[in-house]
């Protein structure tokens, strides 16, 4: 596990670390299975050109994950995630990368806890934020 | 162009009723399975003997776990006129973690119904407010949803 992030580590405007994943198509068969979404556009090609899509697409609620991911990678086992919100703006499809980054946009102390906020997002190889989101989460503090 | 609007009384009557709650077993199979679903190798999902020494003392499922558990029956159904749906987006509240053995009930309620002209056509927007209560009557989350749908058309 990485090391954990203090309260007081934490600056208003400082990047938390990206996380890159690389969706297969196996990936999103395996997150069918494992979620019981078995809605086709995400594995039957057919199925998702009919629906007018360009290629089968991640699973909103796979890339909802990922940006979950980001947050308790960084946070790390102390960390508390308290919301996360995630929008689909944009599809992703497999077959190339996405990366899952935030940036820290306020941090304060509400009922003897110490509360981050962040804006999160996933974007492309090429830069395109298809899945913006925001997420509150609780740090411990250096004692 | 104007668009007929497609939603009914009966779709706005449904709106704020509670669906009947169905209890999930959560096995820990189930969440490692999930976890490697998703890519997730933070061992407090995978491997009980590293989250034995951690703070929660056991596997506990990744905030997303409960994507993949199953809500009551709607006791009002609303069903979209069209064919293809896609998912808007999700705003989640956590408050407990949820581990092997847990049961958790799980209810839904369409808190919201309208609709607006996108690039694809009329959209109808549905959303939903998911409730997960475990054993001990504790609310460990909250998920709103929204979820999308259009006709697609016949030209392709």
């Amino acid at each position: 596990m990485a090391e954990q992030v203090y309260f007081e580590d934490v600056q208003e405007g400082m990047d938390i670390p990206t996380l890159r994943k690389d969706p297969t198509t196996q990936q999103l068969v395996k997150y069918a299975g494992a979620s019981g979404d078995y809605y086709q556009i995400h594995y039957d090609l057919n199925y998702a050109k009919n629906n007018n899509l360009p290629d089968v697409i991640l699973h909103g609620a796979l890339k909802n994950a990922f940006l979950g991911q980001v947050m308790t990678d960084w946070i790390g086992e102390w960390g508390t995630l308290k919301k996360l919100s995630v929008q689909y703006r944009g599809m992703d499809v497999p077959g190339t990368p996405v990366f899952a980054k935030g940036v820290v946009k306020k941090k304060y102390q509400q009922d003897d806890e110490n509360i981050v906020e962040c804006e999160i997002w996933l974007e492309t190889h090429e830069g395109q934020r298809t899945t913006p989101g925001y997420a509150v989460a609780a740090l411990p503090e250096r004692d | 162009m104007t668009q007929e609007s497609v939603i009914t009384d009966e779709m706005r009557a449904a709106v704020g009723v509670e669906s009947e709650v169905y209890v999930n077993d959560v096995e820990k199979g189930a969440i490692i399975k999930f976890a490697q679903a998703i890519g997730d190798t933070n061992p407090i999902y995978n491997d009980e003997e590293a989250a034995r020494q951690s703070r929660y003392g056991g596997i506990v499922a990744p905030p997303t776990f409960f994507r993949s558990l199953h809500s009551g029956k709607m006791k009002v159904d609303v069903s979209s006129p069209y064919t293809a749906n896609l998912d808007g987006g999700s705003e989640w509240e956590y408050y407990e973690p949820v581990r092997p053995g847990d049961r958790i009930g799980v209810s839904t309620k369409i808190s919201n119904i309208f609709e607006r002209p996108g690039r694809l056509g009329n959209m109808l927007f549905i959303q939903r407010e998911t409730k997960y209560v475990n054993q001990f009557g504790t609310t460990v989350a909250i998920q709103r949803t929204t979820g999308i749908s259009y006709q697609p058309s016949d030209d392709n």
